[in-house]
């Protein structure tokens, strides 16, 4: 029952570019990326480590988030193994943030009153972020289409003032605005380039590479190393490229529990193993901003 | 007098927790004013999810007056005792009344004006609200579920001035999100709902539910289908929304090859959708969602928008139930090895070998009577479906998903009926027998390396897994010796772990499950009302086969609720108390002999010498009372003792146990006698020993159909 996408609707890249413009009159500095693996646009330092301290900051961003376990071999219709965020933080967040939020909505074409849309209860945790908040799954119709969350605390310490995240899942709000039903069949931009002419052999061979072919004992090995440079790097006061060893852990991590060789038992120890870098670079990032 | 209201307008509130929140609005409020002496009539709360609404009707204008009078220190007391009692009252010397060389303060307080008491209310309110989880917004230090916005607080028409961290209560609200964002002034308690539903918002959270409830009964009717009820998907929709709709949608009827309960699931955990059956009763590819927007194109891009998730989740399932119908169970159950059952206890491939072992015992031993052969296979697939995907993405259909493999995979009905209904308490003999089995297992594995439950902590669920064993063992009249059952499964985990301090353990762990069953079949039958001593008084005669076990405390329990039952319980209690003044344990063969001298440490038994042929016969005539019984009141005890030891005994082996009681009710007449005429304490201790014995008689005579020494009276 696959479809094709709608003509009037936002391509891909226009979708981005929407939320880039809205979020920039907005106050927001529209950041690019950040250069490294990692699972969700919530690692970018520009929330972690702004997320911590009484600076107020507004940003807006795109990130590639890597998830390898999600990974497909691009057959599934709705899962990848590497997709998009689009994140937003407002610190301190503002009383009208739901409204600045559903204008975004109306902005890349989804009325209001004529979807349904909901905020359903949804607490975020990281624990290898030592972060938690509280907030909302954003539904549209049914459909989850950006996580709400003010944050509570980020590395173990209190967010005072208090951050508002929204993150959205930019893949899934596409298929929702152009109306199909496979990711792969998105349309890119407007001259007829596909998500999947960009992505779909990425998704065959990063997931071979994830499941099949990842030398474990060197995924084990680069690990220890990242573990060793954070430890090395808070050593010399350095919390930028502390926390950057800490993303690379997380990813390493996350890797390895694709590969299936780290069991339950160890899960626990690697996850508090992250956390404690994380932390440890958050403090210290703290210390030197105070 | 005049109606008070009071909206707390926020960000959503999560839908599972507005009944407590309703709940608790209204006790803090009641609380609060009740303290300051505020009356008011009837409380109304109300929620949304964004709202929090209270209405008090007939608030007083005002607290009332009062006066209360402290006594104080005498007038000769030193200076500065009168000192001390003018700081506390707030008073000058020429206040105080003297009467009777004695100071008296009188304290005048004035009524409060009932907006006072309401705003210090409210503020106690917001401040003391015990939400199970709280937050921080922006850069205040307030907390509440989600961001408070504004605050409407009114008494009659008047606004109750508060300020609470910048928010300062007023008259305005707003309606609907998105129906009518801006904000709408109301003119008081009485207006307020009306308006507010002009704006699309229902803030009666029972309305909402019946609108839920109706309109999408009434929905799926008239799209030829019948909803499947569920009031938990009734609440929350109601929780979730202002304004509810229904709209019916559908998905591929392919996606019918899944297991019912698998889309069932998707649906209500997931989606929140109401699932539909069909003319023919079976599950119709069709469902019913809640909108909270009256869509401009009636639902129509709604009810599309929700079918296409759920078939992007539908084909989800699909896949991984089409990958896990490939691979046999048995072959699932092999790697079970990769999965710790708990760090001390080795993996779940571990605990599928004990269950199956001790499952198989079950029907060997003529427990439950089915093929063993059967159970012993459900046992060992019971655990597969742990690995598949479809429990991965959906762990609370474990055994639902295992049975449908096996049945699609071509097990024997009931192995695969076992598989599915283990978990429970099922009442097929295969499946209850691999329940007991599992469960049993559970209990003494983790006994066995003590992690008991401890007051409120049950991390392993160990309590709900003895009642479900207490269940299965009674609702199916399973006969076994408990001890056995324990003994038999801690037995298998040493043999597991031949190294550990498991199998030195064993003899002591035994008791310790035996008695936590006990512990719990008292609080099982508790509800039935059961009384726990009388458990007691049945347990402690070793009796561990919980079937007859609780036939007996049935009998037991009719009995003492009898007057023979509890002139009996009176007579037992006496001659116990007698024995245990005298601490007589038993006949004293030799007390008129020369090794009278012999010191007795009370804790000699007294039957040990019974062994000795000649002295045996001589001990059992004494014990009998028979020898010399000379009061007609001895001799009507020693014959009716007589008659109803063996009696009693013959029921007991019959179980009987009415008739047990029935034999125990005939010495009811000849101890009171025997009481009411025979002095025990006689001086010639030749009588007083013979009269000792023969209570000790009575008292073993009972003791041995219950333990009355348990019973309270």
């Amino acid at each position: 029952m696959s479809q094709g996408p709608d003509p009037e609707s936002l391509s891909f890249q226009d979708l981005i570019l929407t939320l880039q413009r809205y979020w920039g009159a907005k106050g927001c500095a529209l950041l690019q990326p950040y250069d490294m693996e990692m699972g969700a646009g919530t690692f970018h330092p520009a929330t972690v480590l702004r997320a911590l301290g009484s600076d107020p900051w507004r940003a807006a961003y795109v990130q590639p988030c890597r998830r390898p376990t999600d990974g497909r071999y691009g057959e599934n219709p709705n899962r990848l193994g590497a997709y998009y965020q689009f994140q937003v933080v407002l610190k301190p967040s503002p009383d009208d943030l739901q409204d600045l939020y559903l204008g975004s909505l109306i902005e890349i074409g989804i009325d209001p009153l004529k979807h349904d849309i909901r905020f359903v209860e949804d607490d975020w945790e990281s624990p290898t972020l030592g972060a938690w908040g509280l907030g909302w799954e954003v539904w549209c119709d049914g459909m989850e289409v950006t996580q709400f969350t003010y944050f509570q605390q980020v590395g173990g310490f209190e967010c005072k003032p208090v951050t508002g995240e929204l993150t959205y899942g930019l893949e899934r709000l596409a298929m929702y605005i152009q109306g199909v039903d496979n990711v792969f069949d998105l349309k890119f931009n407007d001259a007829g380039v596909t998500y999947g002419d960009v992505f779909l052999e990425n998704e065959r061979e990063m997931s071979a590479w994830n499941f099949e072919v990842a030398n474990t004992e060197a995924l084990f090995d680069l690990f220890r190393k990242a573990a060793a440079e954070c430890e090395n790097c808070l050593a010399a006061k350095l919390p930028i490229p502390a926390y950057e060893q800490a993303i690379k852990a997380s990813h390493l991590f996350n890797t390895l529990q694709a590969r299936g060789v780290i069991s339950v038992a160890e899960r626990q120890a690697y996850i508090g193993r992250v956390r404690d870098l994380a932390k440890a670079a958050c403090g210290a990032w703290l210390e030197r901003s105070a | 007098m005049a109606d008070f209201l009071l909206e707390l307008l926020s960000e959503e509130i999560p839908a599972r927790m507005q009944a407590k929140a309703r709940n608790d609005l209204a006790r803090l409020f009641t609380e609060c004013t009740g303290a300051a002496g505020l009356k008011t009539g009837a409380v109304d709360v109300h929620s949304t999810p964004r709202r929090l609404v209270l209405i008090a009707r007939d608030v007083a204008e005002a607290t009332e007056a009062s006066r209360e009078e402290l006594k104080g220190p005498r007038a000769s007391a030193p200076p500065q005792a009168l000192e001390g009692f003018l700081r506390k009252t707030g008073l000058s010397q020429d206040q105080l009344e003297e009467r009777d060389g004695v100071y008296f303060a009188a304290i005048e307080r004035p009524g409060r004006p009932g907006a006072e008491v309401l705003a210090e209310t409210i503020r106690r309110i917001v401040a003391d609200f015990p939400w199970p989880k709280s937050m921080r917004w922006g850069s205040g230090t307030m907390r509440w579920v989600r961001p408070l916005h504004s605050i409407v607080a009114m008494l009659g028409e008047e606004i109750v001035p508060v300020e609470i961290n910048g928010i300062v209560s007023g008259a305005a609200t707003v309606g609907h999100r998105f129906h009518h964002p801006g904000p709408i002034t109301v003119g008081g308690a009485s207006d307020y709902l009306e308006k507010l539903r002009a704006c699309h918002v229902i803030v009666d959270q029972d309305e909402r539910e019946r609108l839920v409830a109706d309109g999408a009964a009434k929905a799926a009717a008239d799209a030829g289908l019948t909803l499947l009820e569920d009031q938990g998907l009734v609440v929350e929709n109601a929780g979730l929304t202002e304004w509810p709709l229904p709209l019916v949608g559908r998905f591929d009827a392919e996606f019918l090859d899944v297991p019912r309960e698998v889309i069932v699931l998707t649906m209500r955990t997931n989606q929140k959708y109401f699932a539909c059956t069909g003319a023919d009763g079976l599950l119709a590819p069709a469902f019913l969602c809640i909108a909270n927007v009256d869509a401009n194109d009636g639902g129509e891009a709604i009810a599309e928008g929700n079918a296409r998730v759920l078939a992007a989740r539908l084909s989800d399932a699909r896949f991984f139930w089409e990958q896990d119908l490939k691979i046999p169970l048995e072959s699932q159950a092999k790697k079970l090895d990769g999965i710790v059952f708990h760090e001390k206890l080795g993996t779940v491939a571990d605990k599928v070998q004990r269950v199956a072992k001790l499952a198989r015992w079950l029907v060997e031993r003529g427990i439950v009577a089915t093929d063993a052969d059967d159970v012993e296979r459900a046992a060992r697939l019971a655990k597969a479906d742990l690995v598949t995907g479809m429990v991965g993405e959906f762990p609370e259909l474990q055994g639902v998903i295992g049975g449908y493999l096996a049945e699609a995979q071509g097990e024997p009905r009931a192995v695969a009926d076992a598989i599915r209904d283990h978990y429970g308490t099922p009442g097929e003999p295969v499946a209850a027998a691999v329940a007991l089995a599992d469960k049993l297992d559970t209990i003494c594995a983790f006994f066995a390396v003590d992690e008991k439950p401890t007051g409120s902590k049950d991390p392993f669920a160990i309590r709900r897994a003895a009642i479900a064993s207490i269940e299965l063992i009674v609702a199916n009249g399973l006969r076994l010796n408990l001890t056995d059952a324990v003994r038999g499964s801690l037995a298998n985990l040493a043999g597991q772990r031949a190294d550990s301090a498991v199998a030195h353990r064993l003899d002591r762990t035994a008791p310790e499950v035996l008695d936590f069953f006990a512990d719990r079949l008292k609080v099982q039958q508790r509800e039935a009302g059961v009384r726990h001593d009388l458990i007691d008084a049945v347990f402690g005669l070793g009796e561990d086969d919980l079937v007859r076990l609780l036939a007996r405390v049935e009998a037991l329990q009719r009995f003492v609720g009898t007057e023979d039952g509890t002139n009996l319980l009176t007579a037992y209690k006496r001659a116990a108390n007698i024995l245990k003044k005298e601490g007589w344990t038993g006949p004293q063969v030799l007390s008129s002999e020369a090794e009278q001298g012999i010191p007795q440490t009370g804790e000699e038994d007294p039957l040990v010498l019974v062994d000795d042929p000649i002295l045996g016969e001589a001990i059992a005539e004494i014990a009998s009372g028979h020898a010399g019984a000379e009061l007609p009141e001895e001799r009507a005890l020693v014959a009716a003792l007589d008659a109803a030891e063996p009696k009693a005994a013959a029921a007991v082996d019959a179980e009987d146990f009415t008739g047990a009681m029935a034999a125990l009710a005939s010495l009811r007449k000849p101890i009171d006698d025997f009481f009411d005429h025979v002095t025990v304490n006689d001086a010639d201790s030749v009588k007083r020993e013979r009269r000792l014995n023969l209570l000790l008689r009575f008292r073993e005579a009972v003791n041995r159909v219950a333990d009355f020494s348990k019973i309270e009276s």
